[in-house]
């Protein structure tokens, strides 16, 4: 074997090695690297009152209520579980019924108290006029109404 | 083929020849890219004219994930093969990787505050992108450590191929785990989900910032070629005895 087929093939093993180290500790670190648990999540690990996490998923139709002192009430989904949140302060531009956000805050006696909510945008681009024809013509199928 | 020009000096006389072409396709396709994304394109429907950020955005980290690669690939074949024209492409390489993916963060960061709220989280795709930030910094670092550029080039270059695993982390980030960033709106299964208007200007700033790549990459092959031969020079008078 040449030299230069030896180092071909150590840096080949050598990749390969690191690759699959790289696999198997990045599943093993899994649950520290996801953002945010969804509600289904939160409710089958039955976390408890006071820990700090995010909570992601769907801002639900018509559940967005607005009181005095800037306190938005509203329910996040992720279509299977809901789970009701409450904030005060200021919403991010994105924020409306039907699109993903992500509240970090704690849960207290049922109910999630956020101190920061941000807007998940999703993966879709087009111009207004066209939403605006897909959507009379029923073949809209984003989240926001 | 693949041997004959990793000769620098004949790579050289070919770089002559392509460079004019390549600087007037970077000028044509930039300045194409540039009035698609500011006039002739329309506002998105959520985020109206903040959209347009996303034609730097997005080929900056195009380019970012793809100038490590080439910066891995060419370590690669400095390391297995010693072609020195790999070693010189490796090290021209870097900087140019290094300021894309700076600008990838800078512009997002400003997306991201009206967008989502905040200018900067720790989900997996954001950071996998800081950690390649910090490997291109790394990697001109180390390889700038030694007195002999030799030792220099090897220990950069084993550093360059074990940050390479970031490149498929920073990818499928978005898909592997739940994160704030969107996921991919181009490359993905069942074809792009931006309309043909928005994806124009994106498509053609990508050319742009691949060919201005290329352009960039051919003078600091050149430079660092001249630095070369000016070592090598300094080196013959040292041992000659300051004679000449």
């Amino acid at each position: 074997m040449k030299r230069k087929h030896k180092r071909l093939t150590f840096v080949f093993i050598a990749m390969l090695l690191l690759g699959a180290a790289s696999a198997l500790m990045l599943s093993a670190f899994e649950e520290n690297i996801v953002f945010f648990y969804s509600p289904t999540d939160v409710k089958e690990k039955k976390l408890t009152d006071g820990k700090r996490i995010r909570l992601g998923g769907l801002v639900e139709e018509g559940s967005v209520k607005k009181s005095d002192g800037a306190i938005v009430m509203f329910r996040i989904t992720d279509l299977t579980t809901a789970l009701a949140v409450s904030y005060k302060g200021i919403l991010p531009d994105l924020f409306r019924e039907g699109q993903g956000v992500i509240a970090e805050g704690k849960l207290q006696g049922g109910v999630f108290k956020a101190d920061e909510v941000l807007a998940k945008h999703d993966e879709t681009y087009m111009p207004p006029e066209i939403a605006e024809a897909l959507k009379k013509s029923g073949q809209w199928k984003g989240k926001e109404k | 083929m693949f041997h004959r020009f990793a000769n620098p000096t004949r790579f050289l006389k070919l770089a002559d020849v392509i460079q004019p072409w390549i600087a007037g396709a970077t000028l044509v396709l930039l300045g194409a890219g540039l009035y698609f994304g500011l006039f002739a394109s329309p506002p998105d429907y959520q985020q109206g004219e903040t959209v347009r950020l996303m034609y730097i955005h997005v080929p900056s980290a195009w380019m970012a994930m793809f100038c490590y690669s080439a910066l891995a690939g060419s370590c690669a074949v400095a390391l297995i093969w010693k072609h020195p024209l790999a070693d010189l492409a490796a090290r021209a390489t870097a900087p140019i990787g290094a300021a894309f993916t700076f600008l990838a963060l800078v512009t997002g960061s400003l997306w991201g505050k009206p967008m989502w709220g905040t200018w900067w989280v720790w989900d997996a795709r954001l950071t996998s992108m800081l950690v390649l930030l910090f490997l291109y910094l790394g990697y001109i670092a180390l390889n700038n450590a030694f007195d002999d550029p030799q030792r220099g080039s090897k220990s950069s270059a084993i550093l360059a191929l074990v940050g390479f695993v970031n490149v498929p982390i920073i990818k499928f980030s978005v898909d592997w785990w739940n994160t704030l960033h969107q996921p991919a709106s181009v490359v993905k299964m069942g074809g792009p989900s931006i309309h043909a208007d928005i994806l124009l200007p994106l498509l053609l700033m990508a050319a742009a910032f691949t060919t201005y790549y290329l352009w960039v990459l051919l003078i600091r092959i050149r430079t660092e070629v001249a630095l070369g031969k000016i070592r090598a020079r300094q080196m013959q008078k040292a041992q000659t005895g300051y004679k000449g």
